[in-house]
């Protein structure tokens, strides 16, 4: 193995490895993917159900088999991986520092790198939950993990908090292992969770979706033995005299996802409070020069062809970095997040350096109907386009072209407006 | 009419399938969604992933999938299929499994390839 490489891809999930590939179809050929876990394929091994790839492969796959196709297309492209190799530390002049009981503490020089670190779950502290501490309590992708890789079930009679995608796959996976699943419980009055995920996890399995209620109570001595949930108002307070008793063992946590960035923070990486993960430019660059990032480490992703093709963007800038080194332009715009926009991805454009069109991602605020999502600079509309639906369960895209941005400078507004009707 | 949300892809694409008009299917962003939304009136099917036991790999368990949607009504019946399965590394991605679902001609297959390690 090498020490010097020209990209070092942290984290082998399909971000990771969607990176790797593109900058190798970029030209680069000394690339190198280390992953903490034993094998490459990130969350996707755990996520045994269908529903991936429809858009990269034109083809319906489950998490294992998109996995395995990417790990083959890197075997081919001979690019190295090292598993079972934690990645401790980015030091100053692109060194990565990393650890593994059979690779040992190496330190290895990059003329690039890529953030595909992935993310984490929200735990039950970090949403405070009143009552006893039984066991039974466990989050959705650790219950997703135990089942699908470990072989163990968790439980006989569950309540699910949140409509996080992972928590409502479980709830139909669950099901189909015997388990009771009694109630889904989110305290927003949407779902978390994309649509269908809805219609085939819960409405198939007649598993009951209850919107703006939230756990007020967990009981059990040793074991989870009931909870209270409990209907919340417009400022998500629980309202007393609504309380609902379930009789259950177990309490499965979907309440969202966290970027994992210690390793950006520590090495001085800019990082958006909205997303939890490191700003871009539109070319996933982050405010360290020769650092890209992509994927969940960036911000949540719903859908793992977005992921991909973020990862590829990811790695043929990388590529471009390692052969050109050309410096940001001089016409930076940075991206406003306008009403009904929670955050963007990039967060600014070099206008003189993007290609002919960029993709900006986001998360609408709230639900909308028959709306546009309007471009505009200096109070004039730059582009509007329509979307008759969209919610914050799932992320939006724009492609926003080349001349559409000619005449922007400083800053452009992004927001979701509901036509006049 | 009825209002369905197409399930084929995350996309989740909102349908009116017409049952009066033959189940023609309008809101579809792509021609599955119009197959989905006639057989999901006509026939729903879907297809069930899950687990059988494995040993001689690095995991315990091969993930599987039914290698096409199944008749909706056969889910459980499907899954009873794979209680006793158990199968011994290697495993090769696309192999066949239980090779016929409830008279369906339809195969559980995994879902990925384990090498065969020796302890
Ligand atoms: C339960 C669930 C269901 C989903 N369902 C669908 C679906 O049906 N269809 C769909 O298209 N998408 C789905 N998605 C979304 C999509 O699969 C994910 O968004 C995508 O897998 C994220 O990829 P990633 O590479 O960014 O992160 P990950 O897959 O999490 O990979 C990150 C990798 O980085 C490694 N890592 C982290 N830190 C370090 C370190 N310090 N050193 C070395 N390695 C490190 C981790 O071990 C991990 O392997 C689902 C996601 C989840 C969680
Ligand atoms: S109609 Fe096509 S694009 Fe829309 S959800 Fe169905 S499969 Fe996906």
């Amino acid at each position: 193995m090498n020490v010097s490489y020209e990209l070092i891809v942290i984290g082998g999930g399909p971000a990771g490895m969607a990176a790797a590939y593109g900058a190798w179809r970029h030209g680069l050929r000394r690339i190198l993917v280390i992953e903490r876990d034993g094998e490459l394929g990130g969350i996707l091994n755990q996520c045994i159900h269908n529903g991936f790839g429809l858009h990269y492969f034109k083809e319906e796959l489950t998490g294992p088999e998109f996995a395995e196709r990417f790990i083959n297309m890197l075997a081919e492209a001979q690019i190295d991986v090292l598993t079972g190799t934690t990645v401790l530390e980015l030091a100053p002049g692109r060194k990565v520092h990393a650890v593994g009981s059979r690779s040992g503490y190496n330190i290895f020089a990059a003329d690039s790198i890529v953030l595909a670190m992935g993310c984490r779950e929200r735990t039950r502290g970090a949403i405070n939950i009143p009552g006893t501490r039984p066991a039974g309590v466990l989050t959705a992708g650790a219950a997703q993990r135990l089942v699908n890789i470990e072989g163990y079930m968790v439980g006989k009679r569950v309540v699910i908090l949140g409509s996080g995608d992972i928590g409502l796959i479980m709830a139909r996976r669950l099901t189909l292992e015997g388990a009771k699943v009694l109630a889904c419980v989110e305290v927003m009055p949407y779902s978390g969770g994309i649509t269908r995920n809805i219609v085939q996890c819960l409405e198939d399995y007649n598993i009951p979706l209850y919107l703006s209620h939230t756990i007020t109570d967990i009981r059990g001595n040793r074991r989870v033995e009931q909870v209270v949930v409990s209907k919340v108002d417009d400022g998500r307070q629980p309202i007393p005299g609504t309380e609902i008793v379930f009789d259950c063992d177990t309490v499965m946590l979907s309440v969202g996802l966290v970027p994992e960035n210690e390793l950006s923070r520590a090495a001085g990486i800019n990082l958006d409070s909205r997303t939890n993960g490191p700003t871009v430019r539109d070319n996933m660059e982050t405010s360290a020069p020769g650092i890209f990032a992509c994927g969940n480490v960036l911000h949540v992703h719903d859908i793992v062809d977005f992921v991909t093709a973020e990862g590829e963007r990811a790695g043929a800038a990388a590529a471009a970095f390692v052969t050109a080194q050309t410096p940001p332009g001089a016409n930076l715009l940075r991206i406003v997040n306008g009403d009904g926009v929670t955050y963007t991805v990039p967060q600014t454009i070099d206008r003189d350096n993007m290609g002919d069109s960029v993709a900006v991602f986001f998360r609408p605020r709230r639900i909308f109907r028959d709306s546009h999502i309007v471009v505009e600079h200096a109070g004039g509309t730059l582009k509007a386009f329509k979307r008759p639906h969209m919610m914050p369960g799932e992320m939006e895209r724009v492609n926003i072209a080349r001349d559409v941005l000619a005449g922007a400078a400083g800053e452009i507004t992004i927001s979701c407006k509901e036509l006049e009707t | 009419m009825t209002k369905l949300v197409c399930i084929v892809c995350p996309k989740g694409c909102r349908l009116e399938v017409d049952e009066q008009n033959g189940c023609s299917v309008t809101g579809n962003s792509c021609p599955r969604g119009e197959v989905y939304g006639k057989s999901e009136l006509q026939n729903p099917t879907r297809t069930i992933t899950s687990t059988v036991r494995l040993t001689g790999a690095a995991h315990r368990r091969c993930p599987v999938k039914t290698a096409a949607p199944i008749p909706k009504h056969l889910i459980s019946d499907a899954m009873r299929l794979l209680d006793d399965i158990e199968v011994s590394a290697p495993v090769k991605l696309g192999q066949t499994i239980v090779p016929d679902i409830c008279g369906t001609g339809i195969a559980f297959v995994a879902t990925r390839s384990f090498a065969a390690i020796n302890y």
